[in-house]
């Protein structure tokens, strides 16, 4: 049965119903909701863990790798300029091979301040080593908080993971969602049963340095386990779909198969796109979207597979490329294309940042090419185009 | 003949093979904490000398369960592990036990980088055992000065000049600002009094709740001295009254050593390197602190 509920609470609940240990975090809108529900269910009895109400991020996030290290499941949660400051501990949380969960609430940086939501924290913390999942509305949230413990803990894969979620847009809507019980939950994902702990009955030496002739071997090992942690991604998820009826993949598409004009996306803005496509489809013109549900490892195979046949390729992205030639997200789909052989045109669209709304039009003008020449002011030697901004 | 020494303590944690320079007083100082922590004990370690001496992958230094993660979190790290620790219990997926977490830091890691993490820590009460070796300055990096490098002291960063003596600030109060978490149990130690120091870290590992261990850990290459003379500095130190031996128990302080009369500060200052260039004026500077700085920790002590 469907419950009306916000998305960040059924964030937490999904971390509740995966029966984490330790949840180790610190509040920053817009992921307050998640965490102040977790330390409600903990304070009231309900989630069997210890809250670490913890000083910084930084702490957050070391405080994770301590629990984790000592064999606990563990759960936490960030946004923006939280994330920012975890960012040296992200890349060592992965490299000790820590199965952390996060929710990342993706917010816009400073400056200027904004709470609201784009992808500049999680574009700034894209290759720390994490798997990185994004959701485009709240069911998805939680049956991916709930598969990535599994991915996360499977001995194939023992890597942080975050579940990406926008910021407002998505994790402040009430949403009807379906909770799975339980039992279904804990017949699903067993137990974490971690391979090494901290303990003194058998003492370990975690996180020694590496002198130049074994820090190659030991990045590449770690490069490995993340590459190939994508085939454990899409096992659980077809896992997920046989259990509980809700079909995930790596690549999400949308009527891709009618169209030669795609759209590739990641996020909530995916649904914007999808009302767009609907629309468009009614006059008569077919466009398609792929959405990125696994955004590290890259699912590279799976994605040349959909664009190999289209003829136009309209990549949206909510950051500021920062003075390189296109937006992050652009550059992997055009390295992509030029190594898998795909020579048609692709373009590059930055919108919807600092919680700008954009709405279904924006993607019918770019459809019809006149995005770029409403309301927009030239950036000169450039090849995106940044949408909305007023002259 | 009798023995004075404690029992049980001729088990190694810290075992040989590390790449501490010749003389170091500060792996001497973990080597002896450890040794009064035990076997059940999980050792977090900070970023710094200590560290890199010890772990080049694949070998290791330590036979205690150790974890580093990086430099300014070693209390956080900590706060996790022994949060794991009581879950894990609670929950009966590993067997009851006491074990204990200890975090150990340099002075740059504890009074500077750290200084948050450790308060944080302290503050919520994890029982676990904060450990600083202080060699008073950045030794892992090359010797650049730290908020606990002592007034007066040339290091890389802070050189003696002609418009400069060095380090120009006094040195922060660490054991005062763990005390001030209103935490059960501070001390000093200095692996020049070993017994006192391993004393120090059984009564630090009985308490239930957050302990903070002060260690002086000469540091013959940082401190420009022979490398055969780092227990007797630390001695000097002691006795000229730089770094007083004392505990804070709940609350109230108490002398453990009681060096008086004090020698001058003369002595402690011969010979090192980092104070070749002080003039007598300066000394005298420093002395009439280091007297002002004892007269109130004796006036603390006094306190009921
Ligand atoms: C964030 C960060 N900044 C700087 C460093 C470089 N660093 C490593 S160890 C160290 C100094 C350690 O000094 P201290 O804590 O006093 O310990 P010691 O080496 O003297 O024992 C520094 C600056 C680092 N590892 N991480
Ligand atoms: S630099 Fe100093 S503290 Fe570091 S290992 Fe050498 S003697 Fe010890």
């Amino acid at each position: 049965m469907k419950k009306g509920i916000e998305v960040s609470i059924a964030a937490s609940i999904a971390a509740q119903l995966a029966r984490v240990e330790v949840i180790a975090a610190y509040p920053i809108t817009p992921q307050t909701h998640i965490v102040e529900h977790l330390a409600e269910l903990v304070a009231n009895g309900e989630l069997d863990a210890v809250y670490i109400n913890v000083e910084s991020e930084h702490s957050a996030m070391s405080a994770c790798c301590g629990s984790s290290a000592a064999g606990a499941r563990t759960f936490t949660s960030t946004s923006s300029q939280g994330m920012e400051l975890m960012h040296e501990i992200l890349f060592i949380a992965s490299g000790m091979r820590f199965p952390i969960v996060m929710a990342a609430v993706n917010r816009a940086l400073s400056a200027p301040l904004s709470i609201w939501g784009d992808h500049s924290d999680i574009m700034a913390a894209r290759d720390t080593g994490w798997i990185m999942l994004f959701c485009e509305n709240g069911q998805e949230v939680v049956d991916s908080t709930i598969m990535a413990f599994k991915i996360a803990e499977d001995r194939r894969v023992l890597l942080p993971i975050m579940v990406n979620l926008d910021g407002f847009s998505l994790s402040h809507v009430i949403e009807p969602i379906e909770f799975p019980s339980q039992e279904e939950v804990d017949a699903f994902l067993p137990p974490y049963n971690p391979l090494y702990t901290l303990h003194p009955d058998k003492p370990l030496t975690m996180g020694a340095y590496a002198m130049p002739e074994l820090y190659t071997e030991a990045k590449y090992a770690q490069e490995m386990a993340l590459i190939n942690s994508k085939d454990v991604v899409t096992e659980v998820m077809n896992d997920f779909s046989k259990t509980f009826g809700r079909r995930y993949k790596p690549v999400e598409t949308y009527n891709t198969d009618n169209a030669d004009f795609v759209y590739i996306a990641l996020g909530s803005i995916g649904e914007n796109i999808k009302t767009a496509i609907h629309e468009m489809k009614e006059q008569g013109k077919e466009a398609g979207f792929v959405s990125l549900r696994l955004f590290r490892p890259f699912p590279g195979d799976e994605l040349l597979s959909v664009l190999k046949d289209k003829k136009r390729i309209a990549v949206v992205e909510r950051a500021m490329p920062g003075g390189a030639a296109n937006g992050p997200l652009f550059h992997e789909i055009a390295t992509l294309m030029y190594t898998g052989g795909i020579d048609v045109k692709i373009e590059n669209y930055i919108l919807g940042l600092g919680g700008r709304d954009v709405l279904p039009e924006t993607f019918i003008d770019i459809y019809n090419g006149v995005a770029h020449t409403k309301d927009t002011v030239p950036v000169k030697e450039k090849n995106y185009d940044v949408i909305g901004v007023r002259g | 003949m009798c023995s004075v020494r404690p029992q049980g303590l001729s088990e190694e944690f810290a075992v040989s093979g590390h790449r501490a320079c010749q003389g170091c007083a500060e792996i001497l100082a973990v080597r002896l904490a450890l040794k009064g922590f035990g076997r059940d004990t999980i050792l977090v370690m900070a970023t710094g000398c200590m560290e890199i001496i010890s772990t080049p992958l694949p070998t290791t230094d330590w036979r205690l369960p150790w974890i580093h993660v990086a430099f300014e979190n070693a209390a956080a790290v900590a706060s996790g592990v022994e949060s794991a620790l009581k879950i894990l219990m609670e929950k009966n997926k590993i067997p009851k036990k006491d074990i204990h977490v200890v975090a150990i830091a340099g002075d740059g890691g504890t009074g500077d980088i750290g200084l948050q993490a450790l308060s944080g820590a302290l503050e919520r009460g994890h029982k676990f055992t904060y450990i600083c070796v202080d060699n008073e300055a950045y030794m892992n990096t090359g010797i650049q000065s730290s908020s606990l490098t002592p007034y007066g002291a040339a290091t890389t960063t802070t050189p003696a000049g002609k418009k400069s003596i060095g380090q120009s600030t006094w040195k922060k109060n660490m054991p005062k600002i763990a005390a001030a978490h209103n935490i059960p149990y501070v001390a000093t130690a200095c692996p020049s009094y070993p017994f006192d120091l391993i004393n120090k870290v059984k009564k630090a590992r009985m308490v239930n709740g957050p302990s903070y261990i002060h260690i002086l850990s000469v540091c013959p290459t940082g401190w420009r001295i022979p490398t055969d003379l780092a227990i007797r500095y630390g001695r000097l130190a002691v006795e000229t009254g730089v770094f007083p031996l004392y505990e804070i128990v709940n609350g109230k302080y108490s002398l453990t050593y009681n060096p008086e009369p004090l020698r001058h500060m003369v002595d402690y200052f011969n010979g090192q390197g980092r104070y070749r260039h002080l003039t007598v004026k300066t000394i005298s500077k420093i002395q009439e602190r280091v007297n002002l700085d004892w007269k109130r920790l004796k006036r603390l002590c006094e306190l009921k």
